[in-house]
């Protein structure tokens, strides 16, 4: 059978095939999520250099990928949007961009709570970390000036070109960020060197699944409601079974 | 002090409490808003729906 | 009316905004005095001891430039666009990236260059050395620009928003970072005897491609924000 995937470009089409969706990614999410643990906790084995305490990398790890990839995501929805005119992409780059955010602060807070028992410090500068911090701040604008426009095609417009103009500058953040930090002082503890063990792969990988897993069903949660909210005024909205009832 | 000591004595539940428990109620908070943003938006929907429908009969 | 070249336009552009700009001389004095103040606050916060006051001068002096230049950004296109005169500009058949620019140019005279002539004097407050405070004067002549032009493209995207002086910093601070590390990187390298031409000319780089995107960005802004 041949899927016709344009026709799901539209909000309208779109809108149902997320709410069919939505319930098998988020039981996905769940189930991988319990056995990542499971594995991370269970099967793997305490790290020879910093014992449990490595355990934290089965969230700190997938949610630092994700927030970088989500921004990535997220710029060129925005992008789709704002070149091609496409209602759903701008739809779908303000509904990642909450998540994304989420993902940075998990991310950083759980580096501080690794960096104390490793480094004896909640907070290092290294270039890693401060380029994160960089990236929520990057969110925080995103999602701050889509709000304070009332206007919704202009806010998306605005933040498309707000959110490429961030992707753009990402480079040339992160270069600068790592001049900077060994110009101070050189990098203290590097993860190479360690090999890991095929366990803690395991774990790592099915975390990052389930991360993943639940990123698009918050987003697809999301977009539905702003598809609900922008096109409360068109024929289709109306005559929805779950607005009649 | 204390607490360096805490940490290195019960690794496992400093990793539990400090991390996954934040990033879980993190992940339950967000849930929870999608949930209710949902709800909210539907609401506001069949509002206008019926005042267009009074409008109309 | 006469086909004007680009660059006679970019004139009458940079002279108008500094007309305008001397008409309202209070304004230009507000942010050189906040410069000054936020420099000279720093001394009073972290004690008196010389040797920290001159290792921490040139962030202290950056991170003051780059407060200050947010300050007068809200400006850079708001009363042009309260009388009406951003609307004609963005109907006039020229280029609005020329026009943007020759905007940017005034606003680094008016509020960047008088901090840059600044620094030798707050340098010396924080016991620099000749040749530190040349290098960060030479970072500030190269960097401030940036600012200006960066800047410019957040005042573009909230033109006309309620509390858009607020969300333009949080908006553009984060993009001012790279400017930010090699200015201050450049007076370090000088002060422990270190080359500094790879900061100089990493600077040079980012004013060089600010140069060629920005003003097309902003004038893009200005069309999404004037529809």
């Amino acid at each position: 059978m041949a899927i016709n995937w344009f026709k799901y470009s539209a909000p309208t089409t779109f809108y149902g095939l997320a709410g069919k969706l939505i319930p098998w990614f988020a039981i996905s999410a769940a189930v991988l999520c319990m056995v990542g643990l499971y594995i991370g906790f269970v099967v793997a084995p305490a790290d020879a250099q910093q014992g449990e305490f490595y355990r934290i990398i089965f969230i700190h790890v997938p949610s630092s990928i994700l927030s970088m990839f989500l921004y990535l995501i997220m710029a060129a929805y925005a992008a789709m949007g704002l070149i091609f005119n496409t209602r759903l992409s701008s739809m779908m780059a303000s509904a990642i961009a909450p998540t994304g955010a989420l993902f940075a602060f998990i991310s950083l807070w759980t580096g501080a709570l690794w960096g104390k028992p490793m480094w004896g410090a909640w907070w290092v500068w290294d270039a890693r970390l401060t380029s994160e911090l960089i990236l929520l701040f990057l969110y925080l604008g995103f999602i701050s000036l889509h709000a304070s426009i009332d206007d919704p095609r202009r806010a998306d417009r605005a933040a498309a070109l707000l959110a490429i103009v961030g992707s753009v500058n990402v480079p040339i953040i992160y270069f600068s960020v790592q001049w900077w930090n060994t110009l101070h002082q050189g990098s203290t503890i590097k993860f190479t060197g360690t090999s890991m063990h095929i366990a803690m792969q395991q774990a790592m990988f099915t975390m990052l699944v389930a991360c993943w897993l639940y990123a698009i069903t918050v987003t697809l949660m999301r977009v539905r409601s702003i598809i609900l909210e922008r096109e409360r005024h068109t024929k289709w909205i109306t005559e929805l079974a779950e607005v009649k009832s | 002090m204390s607490l360096d000591i805490w940490m290195r004595e019960n690794p496992l539940s400093y990793i539990w409490i400090g991390s996954y428990a934040v990033a879980f109620l993190i992940f339950a908070i967000e849930i929870a808003m999608v949930v209710h943003k949902r709800k909210i938006t539907l609401q506001q929907v069949r509002l206008m729906r019926e005042a267009d429908e009074s409008e109309e009969g | 009316m006469n086909k004007l070249s680009l660059f006679s336009l970019l004139i009458l552009v940079v002279r108008r905004d500094l007309v305008l700009a001397m008409r309202r001389r209070a304004d230009v004095l507000t942010t050189l005095i906040f410069f000054v103040m936020v420099v000279s606050l720093f001394p009073l916060g972290v004690g008196p001891e010389m040797d920290m006051l001159r290792k921490m001068a040139p962030g202290v002096l950056w991170v003051a430039a780059l407060l200050a230049s947010m300050l007068s950004l809200g400006r850079l296109f708001s009363a042009d666009y309260l009388d009406g005169t951003l609307e004609q500009m963005l109907l006039a058949p020229q280029s609005l990236s020329v026009l943007v620019l020759g905007k940017m140019a005034s606003h680094w005279m008016v509020s960047g260059l008088p901090l840059v002539l600044m620094t030798p004097v707050l340098g010396l407050q924080f016991d620099m050395s000749i040749e530190a405070i040349a290098v960060l004067i030479l970072g500030l002549l190269l960097g401030t620009p940036i600012l200006s032009m960066v800047g410019a493209i957040g005042a573009a995207l909230t033109l006309g928003l309620r509390g858009g002086g607020v969300l333009l910093s949080l908006l553009v601070l984060p993009l001012c970072i790279p400017v930010l590390i090699f200015g201050t990187g450049a007076v370090e390298a000088v002060t422990s005897g270190l080359s500094v031409s790879s900061h100089l000319s990493l600077m040079g780089a980012l004013l060089v491609l600010a140069l060629a995107f920005t003003p097309w960005v902003t004038a893009q802004a200005l069309r999404i924000s004037m529809e």
